[in-house]
């Protein structure tokens, strides 16, 4: 489905550029600059904004399978937010600046006001505000949903972090003056929120991805009781468990990026696709993290080792834009207002 | 190095769109005319049904045109099987030889075993078992020592098959023999595959209930039973090189993560358009384990058409779909809104009934056709680890 040149790409500049001490230097305040500069050169960081608006105009497919491989390299900067306020941007026709973006509102119920070109409102969790230039909100004018490009500079940001150490701030935009405003009536919290799930369970199923191979590769080379670990059936017995929980990840979140690339974000079928995807995806990162963990012993519950960068951002992402709770319940309350025997016709309507 | 395991994108062509609507009205019709319920609660024909299947074109749906096969895709397949399954329709009379036996004559079997009996399988006629598992050979099906000695134009069989589902209304097995001692160099050595004739003298077929009470699987004597040169399927002692394939068409399909779908949708009748979230969570948290499970059974349904074998795949797929299909009754059980005295219009009894059934049968889903264990073992190889 998506453009392979691109996704080698982006595996190329990851694995060159985003090594285990870059993200831990990035987590204790180094921005990886070499990196960002890569990706941004490459194009990658607006792979869902039209060539008209700056952008690169690659598929929605593509910068879904790019955000999987940035998931596998645990990429400590907002890729993931920089495509998404992109997308936002593009929505509303505004050009997209270059430098690292993010978004705001990430919930649901998050409400900005926006008058003439003047902010008011306040959103909590925004991921890397801190780091980023520019933050592509969704404000509303008299009711109307629109797009503000807004400057980091100057905006009241209260740092936060994540239990992964990636920045979730707290941005108060009160006062605040946007540099562009664009109407974009067809949109909604409800569909940003949809996007950004989809998002972070493509980069969960890529961090789950690290996992099983840190984990198949660790009880390969640990010895004990004179045999490598991976010669004990217990051990096997939880890394094929492990390795099926990896496997319906991806199937999940490539079923959400698909049904998106191919219907946009209104339908039911997406907001059903796209619901399975963050609880499946969310189940199997509590899941596989726990089975990497107990592989790797006390090993891995040390800083040092990276199994970290992956399974505290699983922990952190399956709680952004909502919960396995969320999802399950608002999937659940789909499935019963269809009805029982509309039950297997719900579950076929895609294919 | 990347271990993950591979499930290509799947993408139902028209086609198969279109055969699900077929198939639905031609269920619907069947269900109208009371040939059987999907709440299984009334009697069934299932062998004037596999005719009814095999007028349609629905068995042997890949097979060659040439054996009475219709040369449609994999994936057409894989939406009529998960249409019969979904509807509760009674597939059992045809489902083994579509599935397994089938596949195994055409690639294996003699010429004119495949012009004989490929074409009865495909309209409907005949019903097939599979004679792997023995007394003392269960998971470890390469210790089977049922033989079959050599005499002049055929075989003859000797020993015991058990745990043989559907045997005592079955026309052929297909069994896995002893014709050779096992090898010090290779422990599969020495097995070969035969086509039976359930008919033959010297078979005598013994009843086994099961806890549900039901007579599924059976315990088969072999008694200097005779079988013919003809009915030898591949290669005399090489069987283990042909179990493989025939495993991955088994383990992935629609019927490992579908047999306790009906405790599913009765919950959800219970639970009505306005459900409490504590309920509409946990439908929701099954309804996603459901939807990814048939995305990763059709995948391998696609890959099989491309010409690969997703054998691990397979596996992984089985392993997830039978321990979600295991524990989803105990869910439903626990979600369910407390029952008192039933209205009328409630779906109370049929509720009780499918979740009955399910939690019975329950046992029996990671143990048949490969158990979790052997799965785990076979994914652990896939992963590199043994």
């Amino acid at each position: 489905m998506s453009d392979s040149i691109i996704v080698d790409t982006a595996a190329r500049i990851f694995a060159d550029l985003c090594e285990p001490q870059i993200v831990n230097a990035a987590e204790e305040g180094t921005w990886p600059e070499a990196l960002w500069a890569a990706l941004e050169e490459s194009g990658l960081t607006l792979t869902w904004v039209p060539d008209a608006l700056g952008g690169a105009g690659a598929d929605i497919a593509d910068g879904f399978a790019v955000l999987r491989v940035a998931g596998r390299y645990a990429a400590p900067v907002p890729l993931a937010e920089t495509l998404l306020a992109g997308w936002l941007l593009a929505h509303a026709k505004i050009t997209a600046p270059g430098g690292p973006m993010t978004l705001a509102p990430v919930y649901e119920d998050g409400h900005i006001e926006l008058s003439g070109h003047t902010l008011r409102g306040r959103a909590r969790h925004v991921p890397f505000a801190s780091r980023a230039r520019h933050i592509a909100v969704l404000a509303y004018q008299a009711g109307i949903p629109s797009v503000a490009l807004v400057a980091t500079d100057g905006l009241a940001i209260s740092p936060g972090t994540s239990l992964a150490g990636e920045p979730r701030d707290t941005v108060s935009f009160d006062g605040a003056a946007a540099l562009a405003v664009g109407a974009a009536p067809d949109l909604g919290t409800l569909s940003l929120v949809r996007l950004g799930a989809a998002a972070r369970a493509q980069q969960m199923a890529g961090a789950l991805e690290r996992i099983l191979d840190q984990s198949v590769q660790w009880s390969l080379d640990r010895v004990q009781f004179g045999r490598p670990i991976a010669k004990f059936q217990a051990v096997q017995h939880n890394l094929a468990t492990l390795a099926g929980e990896v496997a319906a990840a991806g199937a999940a979140a490539d079923a959400a990026a698909e049904a998106i690339a191919l219907h946009g974000l209104g339908s039911e079928l997406v907001a059903a696709e796209v619901a399975v995807a963050k609880l499946r995806v969310g189940e199997a990162a509590g899941a596989g993290a726990a089975i990497a963990h107990q592989v790797h012993g006390a090993m891995g519950f040390t800083y040092e080792h990276s199994l970290h960068h992956a399974t505290r951002r699983l922990w952190a992402w399956r709680e952004e834009f909502g919960n396995e709770t969320h999802w399950a319940t608002q999937l659940g309350h789909m499935v019963a207002a269809r009805g029982a025997d509309q039950l297997w016709p719900f579950l076929t309507q895609g294919s | 190095m990347a271990y993950n395991f591979h499930f290509d994108p799947v993408d139902l062509p028209p086609e198969c769109k279109e055969l699900r609507q077929e198939v639905r009205a031609f269920l619907r019709a069947e269900i109208d005319a009371g040939t059987f319920s999907p709440d299984g609660r009334r009697g069934d024909n299932a062998r004037a049904f596999a005719r009814k299947v095999g007028a349609r074109g629905w068995i042997g749906m890949t097979w060659p045109k040439q054996y009475g096969g219709h040369e449609r895709t994999h994936l057409e397949r894989y939406v009529v099987t998960e249409e019969m399954l979904a509807h509760r329709a009674p597939t059992r009379s045809y489902s083994t030889a579509d599935r397994q036996s089938g596949p195994v004559i055409l690639r294996y079997g003699q010429e004119a075993v495949k012009a004989n009996i490929l074409p009865r399988i495909a309209s409907g006629e005949l019903c097939f078992c599979i004679g792997l598992s023995e007394p003392n050979s269960g998971s470890d099906v390469f210790a089977a020592s049922t033989r079959a000695t050599k005499v002049d134009g055929g075989w003859l069989v000797n020993g015991r098959k058990i745990w043989t589902s559907n045997a005592h209304n079955s026309d052929y097995m297909i069994a896995l023999l002893r014709t050779s001692p096992k090898t010090k160099e290779n422990h599969r050595h020495g097995l070969t595959q035969f086509l039976i004739d359930c008919k033959s003298p010297g078979i005598t077929i013994r009843p086994i209930i099961n806890l549900t009470g039901q007579h599924e699987f059976n315990e088969i004597f072999f008694d200097d039973a005779f079988v013919p040169d003809l009915h030898l399927i591949g290669e005399v002692d090489m069987a283990w090189k042909q179990a493989s394939d025939e495993l991955a068409y088994e383990r992935s399909g629609p019927d490992r993560w579908l047999e306790t779908f009906p405790a599913l949708v009765e919950l959800v009748r219970r639970a009505g358009p306005e459900p409490s979230e504590r309920l509409a969570e946990g439908i929701g948290r099954e309804v996603a384990h459901l939807a990814t499970l048939r995305r990763m059974s059709a995948s391998v349904a696609g890959m099989l058409q491309a010409g690969k074998t997703p054998a691990v795949e397979a596996a992984v797929v089985k392993d997830l779909g039978t321990n979600w299909e295991q524990a989803l009754p105990n869910k439903v059980r626990l979600l369910a809104p407390p029952t008192g005295d039933s209205t009328p219009d409630s779906n109370d009894d049929r509720f009780e009934e499918a979740l009955r059934m399910t939690t019975l049968i329950a046992p029996k889903l990671t143990i048949q056709g490969g158990t979790r264990e052997v799965l785990r073992g076979i994914i652990a190889r896939g992963l590199g680890l043994r």
